[in-house]
């Protein structure tokens, strides 16, 4: 097996071209999928133009609410990009230098406090986005609407903790300040006191039965102000996440966009090696040479795989080892990344010997391989609830009888402790080693026809 | 080598019926026939490549050299890589010597470096043949070796097959469809069509079955009395 190993390194060697796009190949396609993953657009850069004059507060009633600070907030979820004019920001969105424009009208906080008018008139800001197509169409009016709700609750919140304010000095009393003025409030608590000592003075009669009326309106009046607080607080949010978790092995996305990255990696070198090597040996005539007592179909079957597996980890590593600067990775942990590199390579492997024993020429298997890893690939990617229920399960069930999805399930525990259980995913990989370890060599008794 | 009754069966089709062949020590066997015939079929149970339906085969002790038809070596190798690859498969005690022994065989000893895709077809063939004789067989296959080469080149292919004969006292067993080659270096042969076997004997011994069969072509040329042995018999 050694010589027919060095032999098939040797061939390697001698097609530098071929070798190179074996390697580059497919981790130029899992750079691009890894960074498409983690890229998902968590800031986009949008335009903002905030024309609304430093000094506008809103107000309730009399008073005006503190600086409510929209912008900070928004420019928190968001990235920024700070424009001049409304055509400033025509352009950078026209030009997809920016996701969309959001424009703060120099009359909202006008339009806002006139809410409170008998001539009220809607607040409104102004978003300018690109829809050039329709997925960057939904995502940017998704990622608006968010904002936007964002940016509303904070106002609410606002507005609900001063009339919150109000209700406490209609109930507990206290200093109300309007134009530089302090006035005293008496509050519903106190009144009560005062009540009460007057009706200790009064006989009784019909003047304190009517004390006693309004007596009972205060106590009843402050219970239930009382709870208005709280009312106010909830009507600005009034529905609250409890937000359960289930199969919780969710790692950080950089880190499941390397698992990604490094599965394509080692997918596309071994399964391409391996069917590859094995097509060259009938491509040469030389199988029938080779099996008439030289190796056995198994003891090649083995090689084949090996050659694989030695360049996948190889290529693996490498690519790991370059991204390590970039993404934070655990390297501790590297000896659970070998053993899922080494099972999934192996499971991989096998299935490229499956699929090299079903062509006669070299490049028909390696067609036949892209054709077959590529969309299982992208198909172990689909996320439930994505598409309906009985589609998924044929694509769970796809997924699951190619090695792509358990090893990609090995490499994203193997690199993150957040991942998911590593020792199913090798079990899976296990079984799948052996289905088509038995698929390969009963595939091989073509190769011997003559 | 002895093969009695070999039957072979590819679906309803049966490509050899009952065949029979054996060859001695240094002796040159030529299997002809027309398309079709079962030559290279029984060739492949010969080397144990496949199995017959019916029949048995016994071989010397010894490797039996196999060399099929299209040449059966890595040609983004080199000589020397594919002879040295295949002498280390065959567990040879010392691959270097058998290299050397093989190139100073094919006389490819300067080419030795050379890439085997940028050799020429019948230099090809003398690989595929010396990585056949590297396991010093006592019976040696050739499944049409000459096919492809020129006129120079099929006589050295002759020259070297023959002393491998006559040497080494291997037995040879080639099928071709060249008749004159058959004739002129095939010690016997054994006719075959539609997988039957219709001949078996030497070239002279064949010429006198014509001379019986089809007294008009008996002094024709070998191959024009070979062809209307076939039609005597209806093939």
């Amino acid at each position: 097996m050694r010589w027919l190993l060095i032999k098939d390194l040797q061939i390697l060697r001698r097609s530098p071209l071929q070798a190179f796009l074996l390697i580059a190949y497919p981790v130029l396609i899992a750079v691009l999928v890894g960074f498409a993953i983690s890229r998902s657009p968590e800031k986009p850069r949008v335009a903002f133009l905030n024309e609304v004059p430093s000094d506008a507060r809103v107000s309730v009633g009399t008073s005006q609410l503190p600086k409510v600070g929209v912008s900070g907030r928004i420019c928190r979820r968001v990235e920024c990009v700070p424009v001049e004019s409304h055509a400033e920001a025509l352009e950078e969105v026209r030009s997809g230098d920016v996701l969309a424009a959001l424009i703060l009208p120099a009359d909202l906080v006008d339009r806002l406090n006139s809410l409170s008018t008998p001539s009220p008139q809607t607040p409104e800001v102004e978003v300018i986005v690109n829809e050039e197509d329709p997925v960057k169409a939904r995502l940017v009016n998704d990622r608006i609407d968010s904002l936007l709700t964002q940016a509303n609750l904070v106002i609410a919140q606002r507005i609900a903790h001063e009339g919150g304010r109000f209700v406490g000095l209609v109930v507990h009393g206290g200093q109300f300040k309007v134009l530089g003025q302090a006035i005293p409030i008496l509050g519903l608590g106190n009144t009560t006191r005062i009540l009460l000592a007057l009706r200790a003075t009064l006989p009784a009669g019909a003047l304190r039965d009517s004390l006693d009326q309004v007596l009972r309106f205060t106590a009843l009046t402050r219970n239930n102000l009382g709870t208005a607080s709280t009312l106010l607080t909830r009507l600005s949010q009034p529905i609250e996440v409890d937000k359960q978790v289930v199969n919780a092995s969710t790692p950080p996305l950089e880190v499941f966009a390397i698992a990604v990255a490094a599965t394509f990696t080692l997918a596309f070198v071994t399964v391409l090696l391996v069917a590859g090597s094995l097509a060259l040996e009938r491509e040469e005539n030389a199988f029938p040479r080779l099996t008439r007592g030289l190796v056995s179909p198994t003891g090649l079957l083995t090689e084949k795989v090996a050659l694989g597996l030695i360049a996948g980890l190889l290529v693996t590593l490498l690519m790991l080892a370059g991204l390590s600067p970039f993404v934070p990775l655990h390297w501790g942990r590297i000896g659970l990344w070998l053993i899922a590199i080494l099972a999934s390579g192996a499971a991989l492997g096998t299935a490229g010997a499956a699929l090299g024993a079903a062509a006669r020429e070299v490049r028909a298997v390696s067609l036949l391989a892209f054709m077959v890893t590529l969309p299982i690939a992208f198909l172990s990617l689909i996320p439930s609830g994505t598409v309906g229920p009985h589609l998924y399960d044929a694509i769970k069930l796809i997924a699951a009888l190619f090695p792509f999805k358990p090893s990609l399930q090995a490499m994203t525990g193997a690199l993150d402790p957040g991942g998911p259980s590593i020792a199913a995913a090798l079990l899976h990989l296990a079984i799948l080693i052996a289905a088509y370890g038995l698929l390969a060599r009963i595939a091989l008794r073509r190769f011997s026809a003559v | 080598m002895e093969a009695r009754g070999l039957v072979k069966r590819y679906g309803d089709r049966e490509a050899l019926r009952g065949v029979s062949l054996d060859a001695a020590a240094g002796e040159l066997v030529a299997i002809i026939g027309p398309n079709g015939a079962g030559k290279t079929t029984l060739l492949s149970i010969l080397a144990g490549i496949s199995k017959p339906d019916g029949g048995e085969v016994h071989v010397p002790e010894g490797e039996v050299g196999w060399v099929p038809q299209q040449a059966a070596l890595y040609r983004r190798l080199t000589v020397e890589e594919n002879l040295l690859l295949f002498a280390r498969l065959e567990k040879h005690p010392d691959p270097h010597a058998s290299l050397e022994e093989m190139l100073e065989l094919t006389g490819l000893g300067e080419r030795r470096t050379e890439i085997v895709a940028r050799l020429s077809g019948g230099n090809q063939q003398r690989i595929n043949i010396a990585i056949g004789l590297l396991a010093r067989p006592s019976v040696l296959l050739l499944d049409e070796p000459s096919v492809g080469l020129d006129p120079r080149q099929r006589a050295r292919l002759w020259e070297f097959v023959s002393a491998l004969a006559e040497g080494r006292g291997t037995a040879v067993i080639f099928s071709t469809h060249d008749i004159q080659e058959a004739e002129r270096y095939g010690g016997r042969l054994l006719v075959l069509a539609d997988g039957e076997a219709l001949f078996d004997g030497s070239a002279g011994a064949l010429r006198e079955v014509v001379r019986r069969e089809a007294p008009e072509a008996a002094d024709q040329d070998f191959e024009t009395a070979f062809v209307a042995f076939l039609h005597h018999r209806g093939h």
